[in-house]
């Protein structure tokens, strides 16, 4: 089983670099653009047949994978 | 007065630290992450550097070392504990102070001295110094920017928890201008500047050392 977890910038934590690409989209014309996020996606692979799985990869993201105090986790099963 | 150093791969200021330490009367051993006992120590500082290659996020391995058992045991026991740049981070990490540190507002390394002034008293770090006090410390880091919650700020203002703060015009974007915390009880202290690297006049600032200083009297109160 395969697993994406997308780890996003926890609401009111400033972001610099979103910001800055928010102003040069907004720069090039795209002014519809309100809001840009980062993140990053980490895919994990858990073997087949273990138990509870979902269980298992959102104890991950609370663990290590993400920071509650800045970041936001989601998480998706591809397989 | 016996301080223990810890040593992480990709940690960096170790000697420097333990130098510092020495020279202020401590004996001081570089004990290695993958030790688990703190036994017969009176402190413990986490250096600066790049624990586990920062992967992740700054501190998100090295607060999993098997040795951060004894840290939050040392913690507990009231034992003085000083995080110092990645250490902060990584007591950030261990929940032992609260808040995190991420990337500097201006999206830039910053190496360069700043000034910072005690705003408390009650860390073992600036027991010794006075409110009010302006130090100049070398800053050396890009994830230096201080987050936490408008009620973690305000419960760590309110309980004289910041320890210190940068002069204006803030270098890093951190919130409220903070560079440094400490615990409720004042043992547990994380800052971003470096204390160790200005604790000679030979290195430009002796500032750091009655910091260290009284780190280092924390210690033998033990």
């Amino acid at each position: 089983m395969r697993f994406r977890v997308e780890i996003s910038r926890a609401e009111g934590i400033a972001d610099p670099e979103a910001k800055t690409v928010l102003g040069a989209l907004r720069d090039l014309g795209f002014d519809e653009v309100t809001d840009v996020g980062f993140g990053r996606t980490i895919e994990v692979e858990v073997a087949d047949g273990s138990p509870d799985p979902d269980e298992r990869v959102h104890a991950m993201c609370e663990r290590l994978l993400a920071n509650p105090v800045i970041e936001d986790y989601r998480v998706t099963r591809l397989s | 007065m016996r301080a223990a150093v810890v040593v992480f791969p990709g940690t960096n200021c170790e000697h420097d630290v333990a130098h510092a330490l020495r020279g202020l009367g401590a004996e001081v051993d570089l004990v290695f992450h993958k030790e688990t006992s703190l036994d017969g120590y009176d402190g413990v500082v986490l250096p600066g550097g790049f624990a586990h290659g920062d992967y992740l996020r700054t501190g998100a391995i090295a607060r999993f070392s098997p040795i951060m058992d004894a840290v939050e045991e040392a913690a507990a026991a009231g034992l003085p504990v000083l995080g110092i740049c990645n250490g902060f981070q990584i007591l950030c990490e261990a929940e032992l102070l609260p808040g995190a540190l991420l990337p500097n507002r201006d999206q830039r390394f910053i190496c360069r001295p700043v000034d910072l002034t005690v705003r408390s008293t009650r860390s073992v770090l600036t027991a010794g110094t006075t409110e009010g006090d302006v130090v100049r410390l070398p800053l050396n880091s890009y994830e230096g920017r201080y987050v936490a919650s408008q009620g973690v700020l305000d419960e760590l203002e309110s309980h004289e928890r910041v320890v210190l703060t940068y002069e204006e015009p803030n270098p890093n974007g951190s919130a409220r201008g903070i560079a440094g915390i400490c615990s409720e009880r004042g043992n547990v202290v994380g800052l971003m500047p470096h204390p160790e690297r200005a604790s000679e006049d030979a290195l430009g600032s002796a500032d750091g050392r009655k910091l260290l200083e009284s780190f280092t009297l924390s210690m033998a109160r033990v």
